[in-house]
């Protein structure tokens, strides 16, 4: 059985009363917690738009909007009801669209450049994988609204997982090209998985209210789902590396920016602008 | 008695609803396609089919026109997530037209080809035209066709 990605994380990546991880009261926390649901799926849906109209066929492209479309939904439904939590008349669009690179609080890994097809796919499986199994967690959530997104979208998810981890297992088990190209997109990915089961302050204390998901519960379950497809792939995990943390609190990598340039633009540029 | 009167009031409402097609297939109005949840005298429910679907604000954008024009601008629109929306709420009458429309009803089981109605069917992608929809194709008469996934 395949190794999995390395999870255990340096203690003082998570110190409490840093500048970047203040106190929250309640409603604070939940917003914050809403935005690190919804930009995750904000960043990635824009990521997989990024491909349409150059996917390797027509029916691949189709799978890539689709996908892109359920994950924009989903930041949606998040961030409109962050915006109400927030209560300072802010919208889903307006999160989306009037707030700079420091206040999104997406994992690293989202962000992350399409590079290849076999990386976008790479990314797409350590990802749909991981949040199949947190909406799984969030279905008893406490808040109705991530209760019921997460009942909604879990059958979505399902189909990105399936058709994430059926592209792994043909690639790596397809031509020595392909199989070189998983095998890059995986080793790229590796190092933001951990990030993915980071439980700082802030989600420790929306897992304790019974509002958000306890990440180390299905860290095994996780485990084992990648190694499954990996070996069905007959590919090797890629080596450990250095986690990189940091999303979640708005520490992002420059690639973040150039989304946002992209996705911004027009509602920046145009403010009236209506569909 | 409550019942009955209450029932008089809503029918109507839901006479209005079964005349609003769905955007993406309008052979089908919103209450065969099962997003209709409840009618009451001064509310409708309805629910998306999927997360990201664009149809559902043209759903609620049409339903509110149908209700204004027959009268019902008192009934308000909400939108429920939870239960969420399954392909098994498509009525029988839904899943007929959809056959006859050229799109394969949700099946469980053996996928027939709405052109010639044979079994031997195969999927070419499980994403299609839009996110309800499925892309296959019937190895008897070669056609490719829309089939609704069974969600």
């Amino acid at each position: 059985m395949a190794s999995t990605p390395p999870i255990d994380l340096p203690s003082h990546a998570t110190g409490a009363g840093a500048f970047d991880t203040p106190a929250l009261d309640e409603g604070s926390a939940l917003f914050e917690y809403l935005l690190r649901l919804g930009d995750d799926s904000l960043i990635l849906g824009q990521r997989l738009g990024e491909w349409c109209g150059h996917a390797p066929s027509v029916e691949v492209d189709l799978s890539l909007a689709n996908m892109a479309l359920d994950l924009i939904g989903q930041a949606t439904h998040f961030l409109d009801h962050a915006g109400k939590v927030e209560g300072k008349g802010r919208d889903g669009d307006a999160l989306a669209f009037h707030r700079d690179v420091l206040d999104y609080r997406n994992c690293l890994l989202v962000e992350q450049p399409n590079g290849d097809f076999a990386r976008t796919m790479a990314r797409q499986f350590l990802f749909s994988t991981w949040q199949k199994l947190l909406f799984r967690h969030l279905l008893g959530s406490t808040d109705e609204l991530i209760a019921g997104v997460a009942e909604k979208a879990v059958k979505e998810v399902t189909y990105h997982q399936e058709l994430a981890s059926e592209w792994v297992i043909r690639l790596g088990d397809g031509t020595d090209e392909s199989r070189r190209r998983i095998g890059d997109g995986l080793a790229w990915n590796w190092r933001f998985v951990p990030e993915l089961f980071e439980m700082d302050d802030l989600a420790a204390a929306m897992a304790g209210r019974g509002i958000g998901a306890d990440l180390a519960a299905f860290r095994a379950d996780y485990d084992a789902r990648i190694g499954a497809v990996l070996a069905e792939a007959t590919l090797e995990p890629p080596a450990d590396q250095r986690p990189i943390l940091g999303g979640r609190r708005g520490h992002h990598s420059e690639h973040l920016g150039h989304i946002l340039c992209t996705l911004q633009f027009l509602p920046r540029t145009y403010p009236d602008a209506k569909w | 008695m409550v019942a009955a009167a209450r029932l008089e009031e809503t029918a109507p409402i839901w006479a209005v609803l079964a005349e609003v097609a769905d955007p993406e297939i309008p052979v089908i109005s919103v209450v065969e396609l099962g997003i209709v949840r409840s009618v009451e005298p001064d509310r409708v429910v309805i629910t998306p089919t999927y997360t990201g679907c664009p149809a559902t604000r043209v759903i609620e954008r049409d339903v509110r026109a149908a209700l204004d024009a027959a009268g019902y601008r008192h009934v308000r629109i909400e939108t429920a997530l939870s239960p969420a929306w399954t392909t098994d709420w498509i009525s029988a009458e839904g899943r007929r037209k959809l056959h006859a429309y050229g799109i394969a009803p949700p099946a469980t089981q053996a996928v027939r080809c709405p052109q010639c109605g044979s079994a031997d069917t195969e999927e070419i992608s499980r994403f299609g035209s839009t996110p309800c929809k499925a892309l296959w194709r019937c190895r008897a008469c070669r056609e490719p066709f829309d089939l609704f996934k069974c969600h």
